[in-house]
C-alpha cells in the first residue's frame, strides 16, 4: 500500500512540471493509471476459458452459499426486519441510543447514490434490459451476505470504556477467528483494512468526486477536474478535519429527501406508463436469458447485472458491517435482520426503478426488423440521445420531466458528498485499526483522503472506475473468506433467536 | 404518599411556571410527591452520520448528566428546601409521549406543564407539546398559562 500511496502522492506533487506538457488532469490520469493498472487487471481477470471475471463469480457464489446455509433467511424474516426497524422490539429505556432505523439509514446513505443512478445506466447500456434481472437477483442474494456480515459486525464490535464503539470486519475477523481457534485472523484483518482504506479512497472518494465533476461540468461547461476536486476536498476537509458538523448534518437531512424524491419521480413515470411496464419486464426477462443481441449475450447481461449490483449495494464487501455496528441492541442478530433490507431497498427497489424508467422511456434503441438491440462501435447499446452513465439516466427522466436533469445534478453532487463522508469514516476505522487510535493517525488519513478527492476529480473515468471497483471487490475477497469461516457462529445466533422469538421470550414493546 | 404530580420542566421560564403551580397544588394536597421530569427531544427516526452513531452512547450519557446537573438537580434542591418530597427523571424521546409514560409508570394523579410562549406557524403545523399531551395523556393534565 505504501508503494501505491507514494506513487499517488508523487503524481500530485509532480503536477507542476507535467502540467506544462499535457495539463494537470492528463498528468494525474497517466500517473494514476500506471500505479493501479496491475492490481485492476488481477481483480478483473476472467476465469480461464471464459469472459467471466472470477471476482463476480466469487460474490455470487458467496451470496448463494449464505442464502442456502441460512435457509433463505432474507425471505423468512423480512416481516420481523420491518418490525425491528419500526421500533416495535426496541426497549423504551434505550431511547437516545442508536436505533435500528438510524443504523440502517446511515448505512444506506453510504450505499444509495451513484451506483443507483450511474451504475444502473452503465449496466443496461452494456448488458441491455436483461442486466436488470441479474441485478435484482444479485440484490436478493446479497441480502444474505449483508445479514451475515452485519450480525458479526455487532457481535464482535469493540465497546470502549468512554462509551464509543468501533466495529467492522477487521474486528470480527480477529475476535471470531480467535474464538473458533482459527489461525491467521490478524493477518486477514490487516489485509482487509488495507483494501478498505484503498476502497474508501477509490469507490468511496475518487469515483464520487469524478462523477460529481462530470455532472457539474455538464451543466456549467467543461473545465479542469482538479478545480472541482479542490473545492470538494476543501468542503470534505472542513467537515472531517475541521469538525464542521453543520454541513454533514444538512447533507444527512437533504440526502434522504433527495432519495425519496428520486424514487417518487421514478414511480410517477412508471405509473404514467403503466401499460409499458409489462413490456419492460418481458424485455428484462427475455434479455436476461437471450441477451437480445448485446455483446456477450446472456452472459454479458449477467456479468453487468451482478457487477453493478455489487458495486451499488456493497453486499459481502464488509463496509456495511462498520456502519451497522453502532446500533444499540442486546441481540446482534437483530441488526443482521435489519441490514438485509439494505440490498433490497438499494438494488431491488431503487436500481430497478432506474432501469424501468430507462427502458420504458425508450432510451435503449432496438432494430425494428429484428427486435434486437442496436450495438454501437464501442460495444454498448445505442441510446436515444447517445448518452451513457448518469447522462443516460438524466435523459430518461428528462424525456418526461424536462426539469429533472437539473434536480439530478444536485442529487448526484449531494449523494457523492454523502457517500464520501460515509466512506471517510469506513476508511478511518480501517486505518486506526492498523495504526492505532489517535489524533495524529486520524489526521494523516483524513489529509490523504482529501488529496485523493482532487486526484479522483482530475482523472478520467476509465482508470477511476476500474480502480474503485477493484478495491471494493478486493475487500469482498477477504471479507467473504472470513464470513465462510464464521458463518456457524451466525447460524447459532439465528437458531437461538428464532426459537426465543417463537416462544415469546423475545419481548415486543409496541403492538 | 397520597398523590403524585409529574411536572415537565424545560430549564427555562416555562418550566418554572409549571413548577410554581405544582408547588401550590402540592401544598393544597398535603401528602404529595413531585416528580420533576426533563425530556431531551430525540427521535429514533432521525438521521445521523456513522461517526455520530459511533459516539452516540457517550453523547447520550453526557446529555443525561448535563441535564441532571444543570436543570433537574437545581429544581429538586429548591423543592426539597421548601419541604416538598421530590424526585427527578431525565428521558430521551418525544416530550409529550415521555411525560405521559412517566406519569403512567409513576402512577401519577396529574401532569403539570406550562404553555410555551412560542406559537405561530410551527406550532400550528406540527402541533405543540401541550396540545399533544392534552390530546393523548392517560392522566389529567394541567396546562399553566
Amino acid at each position: 500500500m505504501r508503494q501505491f500511496l507514494v506513487a499517488a502522492l508523487a503524481a500530485l506533487f509532480a503536477l507542476p512540471a507535467r502540467a506544462q506538457e499535457g495539463g494537470i488532469d492528463a498528468a494525474v490520469n497517466e500517473a494514476f493509471a500506471s500505479a493501479t493498472g496491475w492490481f485492476v487487471n488481477f481483480i478483473f481477470a476472467p476465469i480461464p476459458g471464459t469472459s467471466f471475471a472470477w471476482i463476480v463469480a466469487w460474490l455470487v457464489i458467496g451470496a448463494s452459499v449464505f442464502t442456502i446455509y441460512f435457509g433463505f433467511v432474507q425471505f423468512r424474516v423480512i416481516g420481523h426486519s420491518l418490525a425491528l426497524v419500526s421500533g416495535k422490539y426496541s426497549d423504551p429505556k434505550d431511547a437516545g441510543e442508536v436505533s435500528h432505523f438510524q443504523a440502517l439509514a446511515t448505512a444506506l446513505s453510504g450505499t444509495v447514490g451513484l451506483g443507483n443512478i450511474a451504475g444502473v445506466a452503465v449496466a443496461v447500456s452494456i448488458g441491455g434490459a436483461g442486466a436488470t434481472f441479474w441485478m435484482i437477483l444479485a440484490g436478493l442474494l446479497g441480502m444474505a451476505s449483508k445479514f451475515t456480515e452485519c450480525t458479526l459486525g455487532v457481535k464482535y464490535r469493540n465497546e470502549y470504556p468512554d462509551g464509543t464503539v468501533s466495529g467492522g470486519p477487521m474486528y470480527y475477523i480477529t475476535k471470531g477467528f480467535t474464538e473458533r481457534g482459527l489461525p491467521g485472523g490478524k493477518i486477514l484483518a490487516i489485509l482487509f483494512s488495507v483494501f478498505c482504506v484503498l476502497g474508501a479512497l477509490g469507490g468511496g472518494n475518487m469515483f464520487q468526486a469524478n462523477q460529481a465533476h462530470q455532472q457539474i461540468s455538464g451543466v456549467v461547461g467543461d473545465y479542469p477536474g482538479w478545480i472541482t476536486g479542490l473545492i470538494f476536498a476543501a468542503i470534505v476537509f472542513i467537515v472531517i478535519v475541521g469538525g464542521i458538523k453543520s454541513i454533514a448534518r444538512v447533507t444527512e437531512k437533504v440526502v434522504p429527501f433527495m432519495g425519496i424524491l428520486y424514487c417518487g419521480v421514478a414511480l410517477v413515470i412508471i405509473l404514467m406508463n403503466l401499460d409499458m411496464v409489462g413490456t419492460a419486464f418481458s424485455q428484462i426477462i427475455d434479455g436476461a436469458f437471450t441477451g437480445n443481441g448485446i455483446v456477450g449475450g446472456a452472459i454479458g447481461a449477467l456479468i453487468q447485472g451482478f457487477r453493478r449490483a455489487a458495486f451499488s449495494n456493497e453486499a459481502g464487501v464488509g463496509s456495511a458491517a462498520i456502519a451497522h455496528s453502532a446500533v444499540k441492541t442486546k441481540e446482534p442478530i437483530t441488526e443482521g435482520f435489519v441490514s438485509l433490507l439494505e440490498p433490497f431497498i438499494d438494488t431491488v427497489v431503487i436500481c430497478t426503478m432506474t432501469a424501468l424508467v430507462i427502458i420504458i422511456t425508450g432510451q435503449l434503441m432496438t432494430d425494428p426488423a429484428t427486435g434486437l438491440y442496436m450495438i454501437g462501435d464501442d460495444g454498448r447499446v445505442v441510446t436515444a440521445t447517445g448518452a451513457t452513465g448518469v447522462g443516460l439516466t438524466s435523459a430518461a427522466f428528462g424525456s418526461v420531466f424536462s426539469w429533472f436533469p437539473y434536480l439530478l445534478v444536485v442529487a448526484v453532487v449531494l449523494f457523492a458528498f454523502s457517500t464520501m463522508i460515509s466512506w471517510s469514516y469506513y476508511g478511518l476505522k480501517a486505518w486506526t485499526y492498523m495504526f492505532g487510535e489517535g489524533k495524529a493517525q486520524e489526521l494523516t488519513f483524513k489529509v490523504i483522503f482529501c488529496v485523493f478527492t482532487v486526484i479522483g476529480a482530475a482523472a478520467s473515468l476509465g482508470p477511476v472506475i476500474d480502480f474503485s471497483d477493484a478495491m471494493i471487490f478486493a475487500m469482498a475477497v477477504v471479507n467473504i473468506v472470513a464470513l465462510y469461516l464464521l458463518m456457524p457462529i451466525v447460524k447459532r445466533e439465528l437458531d437461538s433467536y428464532l426459537s426465543r422469538l417463537r416462544s415469546g421470550e423475545i419481548k415486543r414493546f409496541k403492538p | 404518599m397520597t398523590a403524585t404530580l409529574v411536572v415537565g420542566i424545560d430549564g427555562g421560564g416555562t418550566g418554572n411556571r409549571a413548577l410554581a403551580h405544582a408547588r401550590k397544588l402540592a401544598k393544597l394536597i398535603g401528602d404529595c410527591e413531585i416528580v420533576v421530569a426533563f425530556v431531551i427531544e430525540w427521535s429514533p427516526f432521525s438521521f445521523h452520520s456513522a461517526e455520530e452513531n459511533a459516539i452516540r452512547h457517550k453523547r447520550r450519557e453526557e446529555e443525561i448528566s448535563a441535564a441532571t446537573a444543570r436543570i433537574v438537580e437545581p429544581a429538586l434542591a429548591t423543592l426539597r428546601e421548601a419541604g416538598f418530597a421530590a424526585r427527578g427523571v431525565v428521558r430521551h424521546g418525544n416530550v409529550a409521549d415521555c411525560l405521559n409514560d412517566i406519569a403512567v409508570e409513576e402512577g401519577a394523579d396529574q401532569i403539570v406543564v406550562a404553555r410555551s410562549s412560542d406559537g405561530g406557524f410551527a406550532a400550528r403545523v406540527f402541533g405543540s407539546v401541550t396540545a399533544s399531551l392534552v390530546m393523548t395523556a392517560a392522566v389529567p393534565v394541567t396546562v399553566v398559562g
